[in-house]
């Protein structure tokens, strides 16, 4: 096995028991190895098992069967605290849904990891101002979430995910929640990151955003139907 | 090592924080639920600070009671209500004439010994005018030293003469609030007053020491010890009052019980048959009086707290719940489960010391109106302060703990799907 993967997935099994005979398999045995700074969307229909897929790679979920590493340390052996310090260090996750603290502004949601992550307080504030200037929200870190645009909301999910430079950020449709410019807008964040050296595995089912990736899989009935390179990238401006 | 605890004082810090913001975006709910805390600590910290505020004025010397002297008397000041005890305090013999006298004689370390003998009833006072007082006055027979043992003070007039008080004469001394109802413009000095079918000229008045437990102790009249005895008779019971030197005092009252003892016939083995009260037994028998007061009180703050807890088990309960999502989204981002422990305890804890602060501050209020009533000084009484703090934090704690772990131990993905 290549030791210079940040994931790798060996036959991935996630069956939902539902009780009685009935369960449902969200993924049947998907294998995957995604190395440092790739830029990879998955794509695939509503129910295709993508986000139970992201669940597990982000470590929120475990696997039923298959063996998933984790910059080579085998997930599936680490107790509570290990997989909390990965999720708090190594994995930055943007959902769809934004998933922030709505009592808490933007720049109290920025600081919650690091927070965790046992920084202190004056380091913490300018960590979590730097990871809001960033995203564009350096005027806005005292507004709460309701105060703010879903774009802007968006932002803030993404400079949490990335404030305490995690190896890998995970985006669950992150745009899916977005109208199509302010969602162009977070893929413009994404591509920087990317050119910054990020680690970034996108969830979407808009090809047109799929093709600013380098490289797609494709899930159908929670398997993987095609993993490909994307030959004339496109870059995203906005107008 | 000090890593470590930096991150922890760091985490309770944070969980402070969040707790407080907490707290306040739901402040009916928790105010609701920190009244039944602050209800149990009331209680409690009214009682223990009125209480205070009474053995503290006892220790004040506020009381009949001088400071460096005690009495010596048949009966005891309080009694606790105790059936046996009181048969065996009411057959006691009476403390003879003889037996004060020679406690007089030979009670070396005694500064001043003042004997007395009052009467079981109170009486009426009459004024050669009409003017009547309650019929509450005490009247007591008196030697010259119990003058000095009750740090009487001669305000107009004169003390008892030796020769009046060798012939039994009809000769009164007037305590200050006799003298606020008879003579309330005129002098007394000179004038002459009734009880019951006698007469006393009035030749003196004692000074007011200031009104004493909100009692009216100054409505007293004083005759001679002989002129006492000529009218109600020399059997009645006696009491003396010693004065004594500050560092003498425990010594000396040794040797008064032993004076008395043997006078009394009291075998060896055998407790007194008589009662010394000073400013320490005095508090001590208040401790005795009112212990099952302070008991009560304990069970009723206790069950009241018990009742509070189990409120804040359930607050914590429905928060736990309404907030899987926030807790989800934590653990997404890397909340430990001993994070999101410390952080709900903490608010169990919190919401539970408000609460008990609340209490704290109107106990000390409620207790202190007696204070306020008998004129004595205001207290706080800290240790049940901090005893009442700790017993909420501790209620917080224990009744914060389930719901806590609860919240801990959700899985990450079940409380982030939670709608
Ligand atoms: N908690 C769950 N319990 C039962 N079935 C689930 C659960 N989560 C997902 N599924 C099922 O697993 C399949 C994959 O779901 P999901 O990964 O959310 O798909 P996608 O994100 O691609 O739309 C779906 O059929 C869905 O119904
Ligand atoms: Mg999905």
């Amino acid at each position: 096995m290549n030791n210079s993967y940040v994931i790798n997935l060996q036959q991935i099994k996630k069956i939902y028991d539902m009780g009685g005979a009935e369960e449902v398999q969200a993924l049947r045995g998907v294998s995957v190895q995604i190395g440092k700074n790739e830029y990879v969307a998955i794509m695939g229909p509503s129910g295709s098992g993508k986000s139970t897929l992201m669940n597990i790679i982000g470590c929120l979920d475990t696997p039923t069967s298959g063996l998933y590493e984790f910059n080579s340390i085998n997930v599936s052996e680490m107790n509570d605290n290990q997989l909390a310090k990965v999720r708090n260090k190594e994995i930055g996750f943007v959902f769809q849904t934004f998933n922030l603290l709505a009592r808490s502004n933007a720049l109290h949601n920025v600081e919650l990891p690091l927070i965790y992550a046992g920084v202190s307080s004056a380091e913490r504030k300018r960590l979590a101002h730097e990871a809001l200037e960033h995203v564009g929200l350096g005027d806005r870190v005292h507004h709460k979430p309701n105060e703010l645009s879903g774009g802007q909301r968006q932002r803030v999910a993404v400079a949490r995910a990335l404030v305490n430079r995690p190896s890998i950020l995970l985006a669950d449709e992150p745009t899916g929640n977005l109208d199509s410019k302010t969602g162009d807008e977070i893929m413009v964040l994404f591509e920087e990151l990317h050119t910054q050296g990020n680690t970034i595995i996108l969830v979407t089912h808009e090809e047109y955003i799929a093709e600013h990736a380098h490289r797609i899989i494709r899930l159908r009935d929670g398997m993987i139907e095609a993993d490909e390179i994307v030959k004339n990238r496109k870059s995203i401006t906005t107008e | 090592m000090t890593g470590a605890l930096e991150t922890f004082f760091h985490e309770v810090n944070e969980s402070l924080i969040m707790a407080i913001a907490s707290i306040r975006t739901n402040k009916l709910r928790s105010i609701l639920t920190l009244l039944g805390i602050a209800v149990g600590v009331f209680s409690i910290i009214g009682v223990m600070t009125a209480m205070g505020v009474l053995i503290s004025s006892i220790e004040n010397g506020m009381t009949f009671l001088g400071a460096n002297t005690f009495q010596v008397q048949r009966t005891p000041a309080m009694m606790t209500g105790d059936p046996k005890e009181m048969v065996k305090v009411m057959n006691r013999r009476n403390i003879t004439y003889e037996q004060a006298l020679r406690i007089k004689e030979s009670a070396s370390l005694a500064k001043a010994v003042g004997i007395f003998c009052y009467l079981n009833s109170q009486k009426v006072v009459v004024a050669e005018d009409g003017k009547k007082t309650n019929p509450s006055v005490n009247v007591s027979g008196r030697d010259i030293e119990s003058f000095l043992a009750n740090n009487w003070i001669i305000d107009e007039g004169r003390l008892f003469s030796q020769g009046e008080l060798n012939s039994g004469s009809h000769v009164a001394i007037l305590g200050a609030d006799v003298v606020k109802k008879l003579y309330p413009k005129s002098d007394p000095v000179g004038q002459t007053i009734r009880v019951d079918k006698h007469k006393y000229q009035v030749i003196g008045i004692v000074k007011s020491k200031g009104s004493v437990l909100g009692g009216d102790n100054e409505s007293f009249v004083l005759i001679p010890l002989s002129t006492f005895f000529s009218i109600y008779g020399k059997d009645q019971g006696f009491s003396f009052k010693v004065q004594a030197d500050a560092m003498a005092i425990d010594d000396c009252m040794e040797q008064v019980r032993g004076i008395l003892r043997t006078a009394r016939h009291v075998p060896p083995a055998a407790e007194d048959d008589f009662s010394i009260i000073s400013n320490d037994s005095l508090i001590t028998q208040f401790n005795e009086f009112t212990k099952y007061l302070k008991l009560g009180i304990i069970i009723v703050s206790s069950i009241a707290l018990l009742a509070a807890g189990v409120g804040i088990m359930n607050i914590m309960l429905v928060s736990v719940t309404e907030r899987t999502r926030e807790i989800g989204i934590r653990k997404a981002i890397g909340a430990r489960k001993i994070n999101i422990m410390t952080q709900f305890v903490m608010e169990a804890v919190l919401l539970s010391e408000f609460g008990g602060m609340f209490g704290i501050i109107l106990g000390i209020f409620g207790g202190n109106a007696i204070a306020l009533l008998l004129d004595a000084q205001p207290i706080i009484p800290y240790d049940w302060v901090l005893i009442g703090f700790l017993t909420c934090s501790l209620v917080g704690i224990v009744f914060g703990v389930y719901p806590a772990w609860k919240a801990a131990n959700l899985e990450p993905i079940e409380s982030l799907r939670y709608e």
